[in-house]
Order: structure tokens, then sequence, then C-alpha cells
């Protein structure tokens, strides 16, 4: 097995009294592909924007590609991708200028943007959407352009916090098939989901239930633990003895 | 009149925006008093529109539609009194607190809490520890049980909630549809839009809609009888590469990821064996087939593949 590129140990965070990460410890190797679950306010994003090199740890150690996410955030930033439903294109700019913008922001010089550019549109199959604007575009083709632009850089890990809402089962798995290659191709996912067949998907899930995680493991794995058919079981019984609520 | 008795009648119903997007084409439907109807797709398919023209807030370009017998054209102002609405988006005053916000959709709408209490008890409950708090300070889930009340107080006899578990954990899903469960035990027609396949199971009837087509209507038992398309499930490891020898076989019609295997669906009357030698052949050696019954998402890429064939 490779080496670990996220690493967590005893990943805690407190605001003010509240324990929104409580001691967390994880491992999650090159080109694995791990589902990060929890109720809405377990700390999923808490601990998710430490990673991102957007927060700092109250105590406890977190690492991703080999950087400190308490002394090298900066470095953090570098070596990752981020794309969330909330936020990840400009509505108002075309396909390419998003491509092309991103491109810039993660370093890429200009001569590299444009045949990334060239490259994703011909992948996607938008050679003639491309110069629409992103907000003329069906949420499906947007997801996709999403998760392509936040791997533009060949990122070491790509991070997507909830990236498939509401899309029909066709795209949704259209949209995992670009997970597994960028996987294949050695980028690690970290991802978040509500949707519990999607965490069926992953190599290994961990769930979180008020800050800790509760369970961790291959999804086949955890349902033998449960004794349970599937990973929703296993998140419904755990999640139903979480004692806090809320985002 | 026809559906008379009906609590919702949708007859014909097109509505397109700007010329070129045909939002609604020919949507027609009835919900009976009492009936938990279920209004599953994407995003894109016209659940929204076809909730605010249901709710008045938009007309459409042509066909009728009726709430209690009430059109939603003419008689607009007698249907606002007496359906509730749950927009998609969180749409309560943030800056007004729980208490606050459920007494000011009371008053609107003419009435007190404690006239209708009853109807909101249950789920107002779990909020009342959190009374004094903004509304925009509240978690998601409780966001959208604080809207649900909202939407109740007035003691609708239709409720049309637009995508209400979108976004929302599957513990905090399963118990907002006790919720719904519960409510139309009590008489009310409920309307509810979902992109969640998995939640037509909890529903009476249910419409699939897709690019503002329904492409099937019934009870969730009644639609996956209909289509009995040949499905078989595939496991084995590296499930990137097995999906990919699938899809690269001749007589697969098409195969997507489920879980942790693949449904498979082969063209014509294709032998299942054929498919499992060809990924014995391609070093995929420790694969199992096995058919299955389609779920309600195999039955929704069933429909879709056949619109996409035609």
């Amino acid at each position: 097995m490779s080496e670990p590129v996220i690493v967590a140990e005893n990943l805690t965070r407190r605001f003010g009294d509240f324990t929104a990460v409580d001691a967390i410890s994880l491992e999650v190797s090159g080109g694995e592909i791990f589902g990060f679950l929890g109720a809405n306010g377990a700390g999923k994003t808490t601990a998710m924007r430490i990673f991102c090199g957007l927060l700092e740890p109250s105590s406890g150690r977190a690492s991703v590609a080999g950087f400190d996410a308490m002394t090298e955030p900066e470095k953090i930033k570098n070596e990752i991708g981020y794309m969330s439903q909330k936020f990840s294109l400009y509505s108002k700019l075309t396909v390419k200028e998003n491509i092309r913008f991103f491109a810039g922001v993660y370093g890429l010089s200009r001569k590299q943007a444009k045949e990334k550019t060239s490259e994703i549109v011909d992948q996607l199959g938008l050679a003639n959407t491309a110069d629409a604007l992103v907000t003329d575009l069906p949420l499906g083709w947007k997801q996709r352009i999403s998760f392509a632009v936040a791997t533009v850089h060949e990122p070491k890990v790509v991070f997507l916090d909830e990236p498939t809402g509401g899309v029909d089962p066709i795209v949704r798995r259209q949209f995992w098939d670009m997970i597994y290659e960028a996987a294949e191709r050695g980028i690690t996912v970290f991802v978040t989901t509500h949707y519990m067949d999607e965490a069926e998907y992953c190599d290994r899930i961990s769930i979180m239930v008020d800050g800790a995680i509760a369970a961790m493991g291959k999804p086949a794995d955890l349902c033998k633990q449960y004794a349970v058919p599937t990973i929703e079981d296993v998140f419904i019984s755990l999640a139903r003895k979480a004692t806090r609520h809320g985002d | 009149m026809a559906g008379e008795g009906q609590a919702v009648v949708v007859d014909g119903i097109c509505k397109s925006y700007g010329g070129d997007v045909q939002a609604l084409q020919n949507v027609s439907f009835e919900v009976k008093p009492g009936e938990l109807f279920g209004l599953i797709g994407p995003d894109g398919a016209g659940k929204t529109t076809l909730l605010r023209i249901l709710t008045t807030l938009l007309l459409a370009d042509s066909g009728s539609a009726s709430v209690h017998g009430l059109d939603v054209r003419r008689e607009f102002s007698a249907i606002r009194g007496i359906v509730g609405y749950m927009p998609g988006k969180f749409s309560l005053y943030q800056d007004l607190s729980v208490e606050e916000n459920l007494n000011f959709f009371a008053t609107v709408f003419g009435t007190t809490v404690k006239a209708n209490y009853h109807l909101v008890e249950d789920i107002y409950r779990q909020l009342e520890p959190f009374k004094t708090r903004l509304a925009g300070n509240l978690s998601g889930g409780m966001k959208q049980k604080l809207a649900l009340c909202c939407a109740l107080i007035h003691a609708p006899t239709v409720l049309f909630l637009d995508e209400p578990t979108t976004g929302v954990d599957p513990v905090s899903r399963k118990d907002f549809w006790g919720m719904l469960g519960r409510l139309r035990d009590s008489g009310i027609a409920i309307v509810v839009s979902t992109p969640y396949m998995d939640e037509a199971a909890r529903c009476e009837r249910i419409a699939l809609i897709q690019k503002g087509q329904i492409i099937a209507m019934d009870s969730l038992a009644g639609i996956l009888a209909s289509n009995q398309t040949e499905t078989y499930a595939v496991r084995g490891e590296g499930l990137l590469g097995v999906l990919k020898a699938l899809r690269a076989y001749p007589e697969t019609r098409y195969c997507y990821a489920f879980g942790q295997e693949h449904h498979l669906v082969l063209k014509g009357d294709a032998d299942p064996k054929g498919a499992e030698s060809f990924l014995r052949a391609q070093g995929h050696q420790d694969v199992s087939f096995r058919r299955i019954e389609p779920t309600i998402e195999d039955v929704f890429i069933a429909l879709m593949q056949d619109q996409a064939d035609v």
C-alpha cells in the first residue's frame, strides 16, 4: 500500500466549550476513495476545513500530502482540489473561462491551461457548449465540470463536499465514473455524501457521530459487522445514538 | 365536473419558459384526499414549476388544474387559504425567532397558534426547547421542521412540499417521512417532490417525472411490476474494471454501478452466461451473476434508456 496521503491523529477542534471534532484518527492512502459520512452537525465540515488548511486544529495532528495542517496550511492548499455543490463555478463565466480561470488559480501556465481546457472539453463532450454561460447548463453538467476543474492541476487529494445532490440516477453514476477514473490516476478522493448507495462505492468509509468516528472500514465489512444489509442501516443505527443536534 | 371530490386535479398542463424551454409537457394526474403523492425526478424535471402552478404562484400556458374543485387561475385566492406550501428554498424569516415565525404565519392566515396547535404539536414539541432562537441560526433539520409547522398552522387540506429532504441526512429524512405519514393519516392530501428515488416507497402513488413529462405513474409496486426488464447484479473484485469490461461486452445494453455491485441489462434475449465467460476471458475470474428484481432506480434508468433509444 502506498504512503498515507491524509493522516489525522487525535485531531480535535473546539469552538469555545463546544467540541466540534473530538479526537478523530484516520489514514487515507494514495488513490483511495474515502467516504466521510455523518449526520448534519456531526462535525464533518469542520474536519474537512482542517484537512483543507482552512482551520487550525485545537489539539492533535493532521497532515495532508505530507504537510502539517497547523504549520504548513498554505502548502496543503497547493496539493488539493475542492468541490462542493454549494459553490464551485462562476455562473456568469463560460465553461472555457471557468476552466481557464481555475487553472490559473491553481498555478498552471497559460499554455498548460489552454491544453487542459481543450482536454476537459473533449473528455466531457462539451464542444458545443464550451462557450455557453455556466448558468444555462443542467445541474449534472455543472457537477461534472466542477469536478474536472477541482482536479485540473492533478492534485494529490480532492475533497468533495456533497457533490451530487438532485441529479438523475444516470447522471449521478456518470459523476462517479469520473471519481473512479481520478482514483485510478492516483488522486485520493475524500467525499461526503447523504446518498448511502454512494457510500458503498467507496473503498472505505467512516461514520461520524457527535464529533467522533463511530465506525470505519470497508462498506462490506461494516455491513457484516453490524449484521445489516446496507450502509444506510449501519448509518441509521449509529446516528440514532447522537445526542447533539444541528449543523 | 371531472375529478369531483379529488384534492388535486391536473389536466394537460403545459408550461414553457421563453419558447424553447419546455418545463412541462401535457402533465395530468389526480390526488385523492388523504393521499401521499410523490413527484420523483431530477433537478430540472419540472417539479418546482408544477408545484408553483398548483399553489397559484405561476400560470400555466395551457391545460387546467384545480385544488379541491377550485380553479388555479380563477379562484387563486380561495386556494391560497386552503393549501400549505413549503418551497425548496428556506423561506421563513431568518431574523425572527422560531416562535415568532409560527405566530406570524398563523396571523397572516387569520388564525392563532393556539387554535391549530394540535396539528403541529407532534413536530413543534421537538422545536420547543429552541423557540427563542432565530430561525436563521437553526440547523438544516430543524429549519425544515419549522417550515413544515408554518405550512401547517392554518389547517390546510392540501400540503405541497418542494424537495423537503434534499441535502438532509438519512436519519432526519426518515423522521421527516414519518411525520408526513402521520399527517396523511389525519386526512391531509400531500404532494411532495423529491430527487431521492428510494423515497418512492413512502408514497401511496408516485409519478416519475423527467424533462417535463410524466414517464410513469402508479403505486411503487405497480411501477415495479410493469417494468420487468431482465436485470442482473454482477459482483467481482475491482469494480471499475468489471464495469468497464461489462460495458465493452457487445451484448450489453447498459450497465451502471449500484452500491457494491453493478446492474446489467443485456440486449434482447442475450444469455448472461455469455457475459460471464466474456468477463472471465478478460481476467475477471471471481465474478458472480444473479438475476434481481429491478429497484425503482433501475426502472427510472430503464425508462430513460427507452426514451433515449427511440
